[in-house]
């Protein structure tokens, strides 16, 4: 049995501990914003933050899990209902067309920003590689420096 | 605004009842016939203290709007664009407006089948121009359905009243009501024998002006179920061992290893279609049914399966590729043929001839194929991700013999399609494990099963040949195509109608040059084919506005006036394929000169650097690009800027136009960038996006212009138009800044390979 924490609450996981994380999520716990789209760490569809860092929940084991901290897209809005500035920019911006890699694309940005406060074109292009098959891809650079001026306000 | 009552039935052409329910195309077939009219009828109380006026428009007493969407969201924003069609209509503030899914509203006459509201299904960027008059009806009926209850409460005539936004208003009685006041009553009333006359376009307050999508929101916060989302009682998951060789069958399966996974609950084979048979499913496979997807996935791979010798095992790209050229070589189908081709080539003073290399494409929509599916005794529930619903209830029907009406076909977001679900094989596959297990399932594709299980778009090799006079005026032109038509395997399709998917007769520059000819040589490789975004224009357009460069460089002509020489010789003309019934050669022009000045085509660039041009006519629809690129010594290229624009006639939603601008430029680019799929030894080569590589977004320039260009009143479709030009404006540039001449898609490492040679 392999404990954590999801959206800071404690959680269990009795599966085989092989299962990946994605699946545990999706399957067992019903929490389904992390997408499957490559399996293989590629895509970035499936991104969550585990110990406050973007990883690719397809290829990150449960049993590796043991006593940390996971936050998925459900968990990223605050307590109040306030989206976070990620999210707000990606609403502001209009980001998605089908919306199915941007749960992953937001976990990435939230993370990407925490270590790239002002990010250049060139911060983005080299740390930003999930892919999105609409070619959404004008609207999320500026929603990422839209999301950097909106986190610099909360700050 | 106070708005003017239109609600006099001044429009009694056409626009009777039934028109509500047979408005628009029909993807399935069917002709939509003998609907009783009381069917639209469905005014009700429902159970949430609203009430219903017809199918789609639902009134809260509080004011608030739920607006039903009937058509298949796949990112291209229609549950956006027609929900703001009838909030318009019906005189409504729109962020009072919430969207519901519709299911697919099957009935049966005597004429068949017919669907209850309107066709249902997206493709050929019809979504929107089907439901363009349909929608805007559907609001204003609702609108006069509440003045007409309005003023019987108030006891006056119809005409003293009209709305504001959410409001009926009489100032002659001086008296207002809410649209929350008066539902209850409206939806009492007989339906209007015809639709009342709608809006001017003058008068639209969200109509035409951008509006942002209406289910962002749930989407950025991980609400929005797409299918693979799905969560029904009792429920398992299911995915599906398919033969790894094109037509391949099962020998033998030892299944004890899978069996012996822990939550693995059955294993069974599923068999496909025979080898040139059409295809309800793709591929002959052992199904793996388990209490979790991963545990499915993990019996999955302890299945030891023999397959048979196929008879595509010796299929291979290379094989592919050297059948074309062997039959280009002599004589095909000829299947257009206008003036005397080959006297007038006999004749040119100039011939221009070159070859081109387009490869087969998958889809690779994001969110791969899954479906939910419960085969009962007597009923089936579908819950699917597709672009057609009447064929998941089709697909649902034939693999369980159960009457359609006792299908039901609920449609999930989709999470991505570009014409891949418009076949439901998946939901096929589905359909069969749960008959089979008596189980509710969800099946599930992996990434890999979804690369090598495709309906790809179809690869060929075309050839094309002008003859110019010495003023240098194209005077002959002919495309010699060998393909792999996506009519292949289609039910009741002859092998001489194969090209008509590959090649479209009216399209440019046939009106143009008197002188034109199109031949077909059909290659009959054992991939499955099918509609990629755009289809054949993507791949014709690549060609056709290459070669318009490859002439003007050796005839010593500027390209931008070779084309619009050439757009310019014909006004208006006939268009007998999808998107006619015309094609106005203008609005090319138009926009070729709009993108050309915006990046100063004209201006020379040092070298390395290169701008390239192109245009084309999709569906209804017009595009242009103009793209700049620079490309290193050593062969390497980066997109510096790229500047589209779009002519959808009028644009409802400039917002949702632009954002499939972009979009479909970056399909258009990335495609052409890196994507393939080969064949070799029977099978695809191609698993997932390690091979199979979708641009990133370090690849896409800052420089990004998308401009959305109304031209008249009449939309068009959207989601394909701004595919075709990108490609050939990006080859253009290349040759423009390096001399090499991309004839072979994609571009890949052509560039490195021949600048370091």
């Amino acid at each position: 049995m392999i404990s954590f924490q999801i959206n800071n609450k404690p959680v269990q996981f009795k599966g085989a501990p092989d299962t990946p994380l994605l699946w545990a999520l999706r399957d067992h716990f019903q929490l389904t914003g992390a997408k499957y789209g490559c399996g293989i760490g590629r895509c970035g569809s499936c991104t969550v933050h585990i110990d406050g860092k973007a990883g690719r929940s397809c290829i990150t084991t449960v049993s590796s899990l043991e006593g940390k901290s996971v936050v998925t897209i459900e968990g990223l809005e605050g307590g109040d209902g306030q989206l976070h500035p990620v999210q707000q920019a990606w609403l502001e911006e209009d980001v998605p067309q089908c919306g199915y890699c941007q749960p992953g694309l937001i976990m990435t940005t939230v993370d990407f920003l925490q270590n790239h406060p002002k990010p250049s074109d060139e911060d983005i292009n080299t740390n930003i590689d999930n892919l999105c098959r609409c070619g959404t891809y004008v609207r999320v650079r500026k929603a990422i420096h839209r999301a950097a001026e909106l986190s610099a306000k909360v700050k | 605004m106070n708005r003017k009552n239109h609600a006099s039935l001044k429009h009694k052409t056409d626009l009777s009842r039934r028109r509500f329910i047979i408005a628009g195309g029909t993807l399935s077939g069917s002709f939509l016939l003998g609907i009783p009219l009381v069917s639209f009828a469905a005014t009700e109380q429902t159970p949430d203290g609203s009430s219903r006026i017809g199918f789609f428009i639902k009134i809260l007493e509080n004011g608030d709007v739920i607006i039903g969407n009937n058509q298949p969201e796949i990112g291209q924003g229609l549950r956006t664009t027609l929900p703001m069609l009838v909030s318009e209509e019906l005189d409504v503030e729109w962020d009072r407006v919430r969207i519901e899914s519709m299911p697919l509203g099957i009935v049966k006459t005597a004429d068949g089948y017919t669907w209850k509201y309107g066709s249902q299904g997206v493709g050929g960027s019809t979504g929107l121009t089907n439901n363009w008059t349909f929608m805007r009806e559907v609001g204003a009926t609702g609108r006069l359905m509440l003045m007409q209850a309005a003023a019987q409460q108030w006891n006056v005539p119809l005409e003293q009243c009209s709305t504001m936004p959410g409001k009926v208003i009489c100032d002659t009685v001086g008296k207002q009501a809410s649209y929350g006041e008066l539902v209850k009553q409206a939806s009492t009333l007989p339906l209007p024998e015809s639709a009342p006359a709608l809006k001017p376009m003058d008068e639209y307050r969200l109509v035409g002006k951008p509006q942002h999508n209406k289910e962002v929101r749930d989407i950025i916060t991980g609400k929005t179920q797409f299918g693979s989302d799905i969560q029904m009682p009792g429920m398992r998951y299911a995915v599906i061992l398919r033969s790894p060789v094109l037509n391949g069958t099962v020998a033998s399966v030892d299944d004890t290893a899978a069996r012996a996974v822990k939550g693995v609950l059955d294993v069974f084979p599923i068999e496909g279609p025979a080898p040139g048979a059409p295809y309800h499913i793709l591929a002959h496979g052992i199904a793996v049914i388990a209490t979790s997807t991963w545990a499915a996935i993990q019996g999955r791979k302890a299945l030891k399966v023999e397959w048979t010798e196929s008879p595509s095992r010796n299929d291979s790209s290379e094989k592919f590729w050297q059948e074309n050229r062997k039959m280009l070589s002599g004589q095909g189908q000829i299947v257009h043929d206008q003036g005397d081709f080959p006297a007038a080539l006999a004749a040119a003073s100039n011939v221009v001839r070159h070859s081109y290399e387009v490869p087969f494409v998958s889809h690779a929509p994001l969110e791969p194929q899954n479906c939910y599916a419960w085969v009962q005794e007597d009923k089936v529930h579908v819950i699917a991700p597709t672009q057609s619903p009447s064929g998941a209830s089709r697909a649902a029907a034939g693999v369980t013999g159960i009457e359609r009406l006792d299908i039901k076909v609920d449609m999930s977001r989709v999470g991505g399609s570009f014409g891949r679900r418009l076949t439901n094989d998946y939901v096929a596959e589905a359909c069969i494990i749960s008959k089979q297990t008596g189980w509710p399932i969800k099946l599930q594709w992996t990434r890999d099963d979804d690369i090598r299980n495709d309906f790809y778009r179809p690869g060929g090799t075309h050839e094309l040949i002008a003859g110019l006079d010495d003023k240098g005026q194209v005077k002959a032109w002919s495309q010699r195509l060998a393909s792999g038509s996506k009519y292949y395997r289609r039910p009741n399709m002859k092998d001489e109608d194969l090209w008509q998917a590959e090649l479209y007769t009216d399209d440019f520059p046939k009106a143009m040059v008197e002188n034109f000819r199109l031949e077909y040589f059909h290659n009959f490789i054992g991939l499955p084919r099918g509609s990629w975004r755009g289809p054949a224009h993507v791949v014709n357009a690549f060609v056709i506005q290459s070669f318009l460069d490859e002439i003007a460089h050796e005839t010593g002509q500027d390209p931008l006036a070779l084309r619009l020489g050439l757009l310019g010789r014909v006004e208006q003309q006939p268009y007998g394929n999808h998107g006619g019934p015309t094609m106005t050669p203008g609005r090319l022009s138009r926009l070729l000169k709009f993108v050309a000045g915006r990046i100063d085509y004209g201006t020379a660039r040092p070298k390395g650097r290169g701008v390239g041009i192109a245009a084309h006519f999709t569906f209804g629809g017009y595009a242009a690009h103009a793209i700049e690129v620079m490309v290193s010594k050593d062969g390497n290229l980066s997109i510096e800027r790229i500047v589209a624009a779009i002519d959808c006639g009028f644009a409802v939603n400039p917002n949702a136009v632009e954002s499939q601008l972009q979009g479909a430029t970056i399909d258009g680019l990335s495609t052409a960038l890196d994507l393939e799929i080969t064949v070799k030894e029977g099978r695809v080569v191609q698993k997932n996006f390690n091979n199979y590589p979708l641009m990133k977004i370090e690849r896409v320039p800052t420089l990004f212009e998308a401009y959305v260009m109304n031209y008249d009143e009449t939309p068009t479709g959207v989601g394909e138009i701004g595919v075709p030009p990108a490609a050939p404006a990006l080859t253009n540039a290349i040759f423009n800044a390096t001399g090499i001449r991309i004839r072979r898609l994609p571009i890949a490492n052509q560039l490195r390979e021949k600048m370091t040679a």
